[in-house]
């Protein structure tokens, strides 16, 4: 297949990129693609933590780009599942170490060797971000339906626009279903009529998504929580495939939960 | 429980706080039209729609309004209600 490279972006920070990046990396050699994970995020790098990875970083991205070292070397293998890659960037560098036309070079040479390359962007909307953007072909938007965070996607949507991105997907992460039911939340819907993008996953409020970050195993590599199967959907979507969306309006719980919402807690 | 009542009481939904918040907000940071900008904008084109239209100064809206992922300038003119059809035109045509 072509190689389609994703960056995962959002412009606020905190709102869940490195572990959406994570996931959906082992979700999609899951899936059986040969799949690399870059971090993009020059001088204050997670995506090796949040894989487990941190152990075996040897060479960086920017050692890569100064020729300090080859491509092949600043690979890292995932041994939990095959074709899963992970490039660490440098932690004691700044944004200035990477410019775009240096990430264009490694995305070109990343492109001939793989099926979904997924870079991780840092927060913001300055050199960090335009220099992960610079190579992708497509943008995952990650927020939380939270009126920060959905003004800094609006913002980031339309950056991506103007760099020409297609398509671009919204992610919205840590649904609280109890909250949206009693309308102290924003909905799915209310989100999407705010942004008008494609929606291509819905992530619940999950303590799962906090244990594996603890662990260093991302969700994907099981299926046993909601977060989990809700990466994985978005991997399916991702590849093609149709996935009904989670309902996470809240309106599919039980008695219980009605009974505490009654009583205000 | 406190939040319980409180909400029971005053019958807002933060959610509808927070959207309606969102796009106010979406709008100027979409537009980057200053305030004056669009009152000289609006000065502009009473001058220029007096030439046509008997139109009623005070009565007049203008706003951005929102649309998807676009912004439209919305004028609401109202014209004065005189009997006297604007020179020149029929009044039905």
């Amino acid at each position: 297949m072509d190689c389609r490279i994703i960056v995962i972006t959002s412009g606020k920070g905190g709102v869940g990129k490195t572990t959406t990046t994570a996931n959906l990396a082992v979700a999609l050699a899951g899936e059986g693609h040969k799949v690399v994970a870059v971090d993009g995020d020059v001088g204050l790098r997670n995506l090796d933590v949040i894989m487990g990875l941190e152990n075996r970083i040897v060479y960086t991205l920017v050692d890569v780009i100064e020729g300090t070292c080859r491509l092949n070397q600043a690979l890292i293998r995932d041994k939990r599942i095959n074709n899963l890659y992970m490039i660490p960037t440098a932690q004691s560098r700044t944004k200035d170490a990477v410019t775009s036309d240096q990430m264009l070079d490694i995305c070109r040479q990343l492109r001939s060797e793989f099926d979904y390359v997924l870079i991780d962007s840092p927060a913001g909307i300055e050199a960090g971000f335009r220099n992960a953007s610079a190579g992708a072909d497509e943008a995952l938007v990650v927020t939380t339906p939270e009126v920060s965070a959905v003004r800094d996607a609006d913002r980031i949507i339309g950056l991506l626009e103007s760099m020409e991105k297609a398509p671009i997907s919204l992610i919205i992460n840590r649904i609280k279903p109890e909250m949206v039911k009693r309308g102290d939340m924003l909905a799915v819907q209310d989100v999407l009529d705010i942004l008008a993008v494609d929606l291509i996953g819905t992530i619940p409020d999950d303590e799962s998504v906090v244990t594996s970050s603890n662990k260093g195993e991302p969700l994907t590599f099981s299926n046993g929580s909601a977060a989990s199967q809700a990466f994985l959907n978005i991997a399916k979507r991702i590849c093609g495939n149709e996935v009904p969306f989670m309902d996470l309006s809240g309106n599919q719980k039980g008695f219980f939960s009605s009974l505490r919402r009654f009583f205000g807690k | 429980m406190f939040e319980f009542l409180s909400r029971f009481f005053s019958g807002g939904k933060s959610k509808e706080v927070a959207k309606e918040r969102l796009q106010l907000v979406l709008i100027h940071d979409r537009n980057d039209i200053a305030p004056e900008k669009l009152e000289a904008l609006k000065v502009d084109m009473v001058k220029l729609l007096k030439k046509y239209l008997d139109i009623d100064e005070n009565g007049i809206n203008m706003n951005l309004e929102r649309r998807n992922r676009s912004v439209a300038l919305v004028a609401d003119i109202p014209l004065k209600s005189s009997q006297r059809p604007v020179r020149g035109r029929k009044k039905n045509a």
